[in-house]
């Protein structure tokens, strides 16, 4: 199972190298919406918490724009039939999973170095905690948002739809990780947030067991 | 037959009692209620709040109770059974969300103030308006079924988050909520937020949710039966 999930990986890693065309939107799309924020505030001197809830803000539209990809590609291009022909669906999910985490990781480092870099209000003071924070919450992200991009794809790519469908399921990670990021702004110590981080940790326990569950339904026409 | 007459009886005495009868600061009378201090006759909403905001919970539950018996069983009767529980759900949250709302402008000065409470109202509000976008984007009946069935058990893995873990990182204000004191969760020392009711406003409180409960399921069964009579006649209409 793991030589196949990690065979499906490299064919979506290569059909993604082919066109490039998930990689250059979604730079494109962290570029545009972080210089609508930069614009939007001007000369203001904006908070920490203020700050730590437009990176979140930024993380999840991005993710809404790109994660989708994933699953609809196969439905457009008819391929869907032959990967239930060659795999499990647990081992299709698995491999989807691993594509998008690594997306969502490039994808938030680059917008965590933008935000260090063009906002005064963003900076890390326990390095520690934000990036234990930033990697539960990051596989939260990847796994709601693939088990919903399995849905949306079934149910006829309508795009609009995923974030409607996303927000509610990713709505007590994102609170979470705001407060979490809030922490490792101001310095805070693990032993502050340790009940967050225990939050995130049951977030992604919680929806990694039951999306591998759901999955063989949404898969199984 | 009874069971009407007696939910009738139920809701015209719980609604006579809910908005006349008259709050005193000693009551004498088994009609009269307690004052609240900081609340005063706002304190009336809770016979109509909380049956309204209990049942949206009712009925989420059980539209993800009958998802998850479509998926084991494929029988599109069961789908019936929790579009029409999603149906009554999505007017209770609204009416919930709603009177909650308002209320809060008289006791806390505004309409929303993203309470751990409002938080979680809303998030179940989202999730009915998300469920039936879902529903309404799909035509074949067999996969509308089931993605409605997964995205709902999915939107319920969430539940325990909003009930249990919102509340003690967010501040409360809503009655009942908790505070955190030295690390401790302890029940609030505001009279507004942990206040006690007296014996005849419990029996009205609880009759009131008794009641509600039994129009709710009343009103699904008829719900789920025309759904289900609507598709056969639909079926009959195509074969002749």
């Amino acid at each position: 199972m793991v030589g196949k999930t990690y065979a499906l990986y490299r064919k979506d890693y290569h059909s993604e190298l082919r066109t490039r065309y998930a990689v250059n939107s979604l730079a494109m799309f962290i570029i545009v919406a972080i210089s609508v924020i930069l614009f939007s505030i001007g000369n203001e001197q904006i908070t920490q918490s203020l700050t730590s809830g437009l990176f979140w803000v930024v993380i999840f539209f991005s993710a809404m724009s790109g994660l989708a990809r994933a699953f609809v590609s196969e439905e457009e291009r008819g391929t869907s039939l032959l990967l239930h022909l060659i795999a499990a669906p647990s081992t299709i999910f698995s491999g989807k999973l691993l594509f998008n985490l690594i997306l969502v990781f490039c994808m938030n480092i680059i917008i965590a170095v933008l935000y260090t870099a063009l906002f005064d209000a963003f900076i890390i003071r326990n390095f520690a905690l934000f990036a234990v924070s930033f990697i539960l919450g990051n596989i939260g992200l990847a796994v709601a948002s693939t088990i919903i991009a399995a849905i949306i794809s079934k149910a006829g790519a309508k795009g609009t739809l995923y974030p409607v469908l996303s927000f509610p399921i990713l709505l007590p990670l994102i609170l979470t990780s705001v407060q979490l990021t809030l922490y490792s702004n101001q310095g805070s110590s693990f032993a502050d947030a340790k009940f967050e981080l225990a939050i995130v940790l049951c977030y992604d326990v919680i929806m990694l067991t039951g999306s591998f569950m759901l999955f063989d339904f949404v898969w199984k026409d | 037959m009874v069971w009407k007459i007696t939910l009738f009886i139920i809701l015209a005495f719980v609604s006579i009692a809910g908005i006349a009868f008259p709050i005193v600061p000693v009551p004498h009378t088994w009609y009269e209620f307690p004052l609240i201090p900081g609340l005063k006759e706002n304190a009336k909403i809770i016979f109509f709040h909380v049956p309204t905001a209990w049942l949206s919970v009712v009925a989420f539950l059980m539209s993800t109770i009958y998802s998850i018996q479509y998926l084991r069983k494929k029988n599109l009767d069961d789908d019936a059974k929790s579009y029409a529980a999603s149906q009554l759900g999505i007017i209770f949250c609204i009416l919930a969300t709603v009177t909650g709302a308002v209320w809060a402008k008289f006791a806390w000065g505004s309409f929303w103030s993203w309470d751990p409470r409002q938080t979680s109202i809303f998030a179940l509000l989202l999730i009915y308006g998300a469920w039936f976008a879902l529903r309404s984007s799909i035509e074949s009946e067999e996969k509308r079924a089931t993605l409605s069935a997964v995205y709902s058990i999915i939107a319920f893995l969430t539940v325990p988050f909003f009930v249990f873990i919102m509340p003690r990182i967010m501040l409360g204000l809503h009655p009942g909520a908790e505070e955190v004191v030295n690390g401790k969760v302890v029940a609030s020392s505001s009279p507004v937020i942990n206040f006690k009711m007296n014996g005849n406003m419990l029996l009205v409180f609880f009759l009131s949710l008794i009641g509600f409960t039994i129009l709710y399921f009343w009103m699904w069964s008829i719900g789920y039966r025309s759904i289900l009579l609507k598709e056969k006649i639909n079926k009959q209409s195509i074969t002749y």
